[in-house]
Order: C-alpha cells, then sequence, then structure tokens
C-alpha cells in the first residue's frame, strides 16, 4: 500500500524529466523522416509506382486507348516466339562485352595520363571531359551526320589523306561498321565523365605507398597491378557496373545512328520493347519484356556486386 | 506501470504527418498523370457558324508533307478567329510520337498521319468520328476517294485528305542535254528509265545516274510499287492479309534497280539512305533521272533545277503511282472538335483547295478542281493529276510494323533485292511479310 501510494507521486515525478528527453529523440527521428520524405515521394511517384504499373501492365492486354483486359500468362509464353527479340539479345550480349572492354581501357588509360599535376592537365582534363556536355540524342545525330555518305565530311576528308580509296559505308555497309561507328560514338561521348569517376579513385591512393613501391625497385607494370588497381577496387566496379548497365539498355545510339540496321544486326533489347508498345501497339508485351529485362539486371547487379566486393571485406 | 500514455499522441502524430505527406504526394501524382486531359465528349451539332470562336487549336503532323500544312494554317489563321498552332515532326519519329502521346492521351486537337497507316489508327480509336460532319459538305463526292476508303471503318468516316503525295519520276533536263538525251522525252518504260540513267551517269564527277532510298521501307514502297502495278501486278490482296511480292513482275522491277546499283548508275549513298537526306540527294542537281514525292515539285524548282516530271512506268510499259499523302482528323481526346472541323473543312473548300495548294503547286484531293487555273499553267501539274486516276492506295492494318518501321520484315527484304539476291529475298520476304501482315 505504502509501496503503491509512494511509486505513484515518483512515477509522476520520473515522467516529467523523462517526458523531453524521449520527446527529443521522437522529435528527431521524425524531424529526419520528415527531411528524407521529398525524397521518398519522387522515388515512390516516379520509381515506384511505375514499377508496379509495368509489372500489372504485362498481366494485361493493354491496348493504346480504352480498357485492359486481363490475359496472363500470354505476354510472357510470346517473349519465347519473337525472333527478333531472341537476335537482339544476343547483340545486346555482344555488344556490352565489346563496349565495357574498349570504353573501360579508353576511360582508366585516360586518367592515368591524366592523374599526375602537369603543365596543360587542366587543360587536357576538361578537353576529355567536354564531350559529356553533349546530349546523347544530340552525339548521335552528331555522329549521323558526321558519318552520312551522302552530306557528312569523314568521307572526304580520308579520302583525300588517302587513307581510303573509295567512300565507306560507315553507318549502314555491314553489321561490323554498324557496331564500329556506335562503339566509336559512345566511346568519344563517355569516356571522360568514366575518366573523371576513375580519376578521383585514383587521386584517393595515397602517393607514399608508390613511393614505397619505387623504393623497393618495382616498375610502373608491377605498380599498376599491385597497388593502383586492387585500391581501385570499389570504383573500379561503380565504373564498370555503369557501363554494363548502360550498355544492356542501350537505346539511343542504335535508334538514331543505325536504326538497328543493317538488317537487324544491330537492333538492341529496348529497340524491341519500344517497337512492341509504340508501332505494334502491344503495351502489355512491352511491359512482359521490360520485367524480364528489369529480373535479368538485378540478378546480374548482385552478382557483379559480390565478385567486385569480393575481397574488399 | 505504464509511463507511456503522454508520449503516443507525439509519436503517432509524427509518423502520421509523414504518412499523410508520402499519400499525398502519391495521390496527387496518381491523379495528374492517370486521367485523360479534360475530354468532353464531341457535340454532336457542329453549327459551321458558331465554330470560329478564336479557340486555340494544336496540330501535328510530319515533314514529308509539312510544306503544304503549313501553307494551310498560315492561310487559316489569317482569315480566322481560330488559331492553329502546327509542330512538324521528322518522318521516322512521327508513329511513335503519336503512340506514346496517345497512350499518354496527350494527343493534339488535330494530327494528321501518313495514308497507310490510317487503317490502323482507326481502328485503334485515336480519331474522331466525322461522318455526319463530312455528310453536310456538298462537294463530299469529289474528295479524293480512295484516301477516304482507308479512313473508313463500318461506313464512318475518321479523317479526311490533308496533303496529297503521288510518286513521280522526276528528271534532270540540263543533265539529259549534256549526256545527249532529249530533255522532252522522258522514259516510257522502266528499261528505258535504266538506258537513261545510265547515259547520264557516264558523264561522270559528282553526277550519278539515279538515287532512291535503300535502307528505307517506306521510301522503296512508294517508288518501286507503282511500276508493279503498271505492269499488272499486286503486292497484296485487297484486305491486306497476304503478300503476293514474290511475282515476276516484282522480280522484274527490283532486278532493274539492283543492276543500276551493282553498276555504280546509282548513287552509293542510296544503300544507306534512310529517308533523311533523300531530298537533299534531289536537291543536289547531281541526279540524272529519280522516282521521288510530287509533294517535293516546288522544293526541287526552288533550288534552280530545270525539273521534268514523268509517270512512273512499268518494266515493259503503262503508268501507275502510289496515291499517298496525309489524312487529317479531330483527335479523340479533344475538347475543340467543332473548332478543329471547321479548319479541316475549310482545308477541302474551294479557296484552299485552289488559292493556297494548287497555286503553289501541290495536288489537291477535290477531283472536281483538278483543272485549275494554276494546275494548267504548270505542264509538270497536269501530268501527276492526270496519273493520278491510274494509281492506286494500298490498305493493310499492320502497316506500320509490316512495311515502315526500321525493324520491318519489309526493310529486310528490300535491302536482299536491292542488294542481293533478288529472287530469293523476294521469296522468303513473302512469307515473312504475311506473317506480320495477320500478327494482332
Amino acid at each position: 500500500m505504502s509501496l503503491s501510494t509512494l511509486k505513484e507521486p515518483s512515477a509522476v515525478e520520473d515522467a516529467r524529466p523523462r517526458r523531453p528527453l524521449l520527446t527529443i529523440r521522437r522529435r528527431r527521428a521524425a524531424q529526419g523522416l520528415g527531411y528524407a520524405a521529398p525524397t521518398a515521394a519522387v522515388v515512390s511517384v516516379f520509381f515506384l509506382a511505375p514499377l508496379v504499373l509495368v509489372v500489372w501492365m504485362s498481366l494485361n492486354h493493354w491496348p493504346l486507348l480504352g480498357n485492359p483486359t486481363l490475359s496472363f500468362p500470354t505476354n510472357y509464353t510470346d517473349i519465347g516466339d519473337n525472333t527478333l527479340f531472341r537476335g537482339a539479345v544476343w547483340f545486346t550480349l555482344r555488344y556490352t562485352v565489346v563496349m565495357t572492354v574498349v570504353l573501360f581501357s579508353v576511360a582508366f588509360g585516360l586518367a592515368l595520363l591524366v592523374q599526375n599535376r602537369r603543365r596543360g592537365v587542366g587543360f587536357l582534363r576538361t578537353a576529355f571531359f567536354l564531350p559529356a556536355a553533349v546530349g546523347f540524342a544530340t552525339a548521335s545525330l552528331l555522329f549521323l551526320g558526321l558519318l552520312s555518305n551522302e552530306i557528312g565530311p569523314v568521307n572526304p576528308l580520308l579520302t583525300h589523306l588517302g587513307i581510303i580509296s573509295r567512300p565507306v559505308s560507315w553507318i549502314s555497309g555491314s553489321p561490323n561498321t554498324a557496331l564500329g561507328s556506335t562503339v566509336a560514338l559512345v566511346t568519344w561521348r563517355f569516356a571522360g565523365f568514366n575518366m573523371l569517376i576513375l580519376l578521383t579513385g585514383l587521386q584517393a591512393i595515397p602517393v607514399e605507398l608508390y613511393e614505397a613501391a619505387r623504393m623497393d625497385g618495382a616498375n610502373r607494370v608491377q605498380i599498376l597491378r599491385r597497388i593502383t588497381v586492387p585500391l581501385m577496387r570499389p570504383t573500379i566496379a561503380l565504373v564498370l557496373i555503369m557501363m554494363i548497365t548502360g550498355s544492356l539498355l542501350a537505346f539511343d545510339q542504335f535508334y538514331i545512328l543505325t536504326g538497328g540496321g543493317p538488317d537487324n544486326s544491330t537492333t538492341s533489347v529496348v529497340m524491341v520493347i519500344v517497337r512492341e508498345a509504340f508501332v505494334r501497339f502491344n503495351l502489355g508485351s512491352a511491359a512482359a519484356i521490360s520485367v524480364a529485362v528489369l529480373g535479368v539486371l538485378v540478378a546480374l547487379n548482385v552478382v557483379q556486386l559480390s565478385i567486385l566486393r569480393r575481397r574488399s571485406r | 506501470m505504464s509511463t507511456a500514455m503522454p508520449h503516443q499522441p507525439a509519436r503517432r502524430s509524427a509518423r502520421r504527418a509523414v504518412f499523410a505527406v508520402l499519400a499525398a504526394a502519391v495521390l496527387a501524382a496518381a491523379s495528374t498523370a492517370g486521367c485523360s486531359s479534360s475530354s468532353k465528349s464531341p457535340s454532336a451539332a457542329g453549327g459551321a457558324t458558331s465554330a470560329d470562336d478564336g479557340a486555340q487549336l494544336t496540330m501535328w503532323t510530319r515533314a514529308a508533307t509539312e510544306s503544304q500544312t503549313e501553307a494551310l494554317v498560315k492561310a487559316y489563321n489569317a482569315g480566322h478567329k481560330n488559331q492553329v498552332k502546327l509542330t512538324t515532326y521528322p518522318n521516322e519519329q512521327y508513329p511513335d510520337k503519336i503512340a506514346t502521346s496517345a497512350g499518354a492521351h496527350a494527343l493534339p486537337d488535330i494530327f494528321t498521319s501518313d495514308v497507310v497507316f490510317a487503317p490502323n489508327y482507326v481502328s485503334q480509336g485515336l480519331w474522331q468520328d466525322v461522318t455526319s460532319r463530312f455528310d453536310q459538305l456538298s462537294f463530299k463526292g469529289d474528295v479524293a476517294p480512295s484516301i477516304i476508303k482507308t479512313a473508313t471503318a463500318d461506313g464512318k468516316v475518321y479523317a479526311v485528305p490533308h496533303a496529297l503525295d503521288l510518286s513521280v519520276l522526276y528528271y534532270n533536263k540540263a543533265l539529259y542535254t549534256r549526256a545527249g538525251l532529249d530533255p522532252a522525252k522522258p522514259p516510257t518504260t522502266l528499261a528505258e528509265f535504266a538506258t537513261q540513267a545510265t547515259a547520264v551517269s557516264k558523264l561522270g564527277g559528282s553526277v550519278k545516274g539515279t538515287y532512291f532510298g535503300g535502307n528505307c521501307g517506306g521510301c522503296v514502297e512508294f517508288t518501286l510499287w507503282p511500276s508493279i502495278w503498271a505492269d499488272g501486278g499486286a503486292v497484296m490482296n485487297d484486305a491486306g492479309t497476304q503478300s503476293t511480292i514474290d511475282s515476276p513482275q516484282a522480280v522484274a522491277v527490283f532486278k532493274i534497280y539492283h543492276d543500276l546499283y551493282a553498276a555504280g548508275v546509282a548513287a552509293p549513298a542510296s544503300k544507306d539512305e534512310n529517308g533523311t537526306t533523300w531530298l537533299g540527294a534531289l536537291q543536289t542537281g547531281n541526279i540524272g533521272i529519280a522516282p521521288g514525292p510530287s509533294s517535293w515539285l516546288p522544293l526541287i524548282k526552288a533550288k534552280g533545277i530545270d525539273v521534268g516530271v514523268a509517270p512512273i512506268p512499268g518494266v515493259n510499259g503503262g503508268q501507275s503511282t502510289f496515291v499517298g499523302g496525309d489524312v487529317a482528323g479531330v483527335s479523340v481526346t479533344s475538347s475543340h472538335a467543332a473548332e478543329a472541323w471547321d479548319f479541316l473543312s475549310w482545308t477541302l473548300g474551294d479557296q484552299a483547295q485552289v488559292e493556297v495548294l494548287a497555286k503553289s503547286g501541290e495536288i489537291i484531293a477535290r477531283t472536281d478542281l483538278a483543272q485549275n487555273k494554276y494546275a494548267a499553267a504548270d505542264p509538270n501539274v497536269v501530268t501527276i493529276n492526270q496519273v493520278m486516276g491510274k494509281g492506286q492506295t494500298p490498305y493493310a492494318l499492320n502497316f506500320n510494323a509490316t512495311y515502315n518501321d526500321p525493324q520491318s520484315p519489309w526493310t529486310t527484304t528490300v535491302r536482299g533485292a536491292l542488294f542481293g539476291d533478288t529472287a530469293a529475298a523476294l521469296a522468303s520476304g513473302q512469307s515473312a511479310i504475311t506473317s506480320s501482315l495477320n500478327q494482332h
């Protein structure tokens, strides 16, 4: 009895000093949530909501204007019958391998070139990065004009220099020249940007390590292999993931520069999705292919991240 | 001993506030994105007099026939309270633009489309039914019947002819004279066409005998199908469900162009030409004779080229043309149907057809006005008007996916026929095209 009567006033007294503390913590938590809310709203509206909508669309027969009707799993089983899609998958994979190797080599090479402070290196860094200022669709149109047989300066220039004897059809002469033109376009446009990212990774390596290695008698190749690359693992992982994902989702360059040709030899997966949706007016089928590609990308990113971060634990 | 009671309201209200913000954001975005734009059902009684009420109309068209549309819009805006704002898109991207905008319920008040896509757009319900409005026109029977047919379904009219574009042969009279050919005697058979092109190409330098869109399905069907028709062949059945491209007439026509390219008579750039630089090539004045759209006649003349026009012949003679161009309709999502029809009906009227289109050398849709004073003054226009009656407008529901799209089976067939084994390409192409025509 006395205990309980004793407890009540103390309970009230204890509550008072405790209340402000807990309220502060709760208020801070609420503040944090409040600051995160705009981003959460943007992510929900522009990413989560469309994602749910696409999955829902893939389960329906969805016309351009009009009411959708449930139709599962027709859209998914039809993917197997789509010969254009099968060719596009093979091409996209081949393109990704070629593009990643070329772009990474060029970007890494440029980064190594401009990492040390020398006279003129600022100018070089700016010059290499400048193509990133051009929008990608614009860059594709630019290359379309440059390489055009009809109006472009490249063929006349090369003929004048004696490098080629007659005009070469760079864009649609053969699958290889079409792929080559596209690789050149993407390298020109993105090498500088990736160089910048690799540069930050390079500059994070302490100079003392290089000095110590040189004192131990290591040559340039050994320094590169044993110090630079291992310490740049997270940066390289980031750059590779961006390049691979970007190449798998390539669209602009093929749509504008090669038109998917010649003879569908440079048709990428996203081009097939766009064709399903806006040429064949079959939005449900396009959504199904999109969901399939999303699944592959997620799986690929999980694998990539686990491989490239393996040793940094 | 619970002391939590006083704290719960603070915690609950903080959480509630955050979820309220999130929910509001999602709902706001969903409501603006999901619903179609304020679309009232079109008023059935479209009073002609009250339709010019100062409305702002948006209109889209494609680049190929832009000159005609611009002239019409300019003349209409000058004399009416309604004002039409025109946006033009490149040909190759225009069908995608229409499709993406339709999906987003963001179509303009009026939009044109290539006549071969009209059946598909009609079946997708993109245009409003204008049958009753069209029936009120006194001249409705004289409006290019073959084009009205493509925009009609179940007896209902959904779009009207807007700009006419026929395929013809353009030849450079100056180059003909230099090559020793008679500029008053264009070819009457496709074989003669090949001979004359070869003669011009012998001038050498940057001069080429002929030019075509070898990487463009739409360009090839527009310029080569008339030769097949002139020889009595057909490319499809009437319903557009079966391709008959593997015919002796088609093989003969493609073989002529194939051999011209192989001999270097056709410009090498023809192989890459996807349509974007086609007009530019014809405007250089370096091409001897080439098929092209009739709507480019003023544009080629504007470059100072002394150009002659001839109907496209078959291998052994005859004449035909691809009666193409654009149709225009009122979008199903437009809330200015009456005003939009005011513009469209005006474009089919006498003043627009004669004083705007015919005056600038364009071909007009009104067959009863074909003998107007401007047409009679230009022998090239007279030629085109005369061949219109012998032409065809092909009909197929899946036209774009089958023929014009860069990934279409027709594009593959065409490239094989023009630059590879002609007979084999047409044979394998026929089955691929047929299955695409029937895809749903």
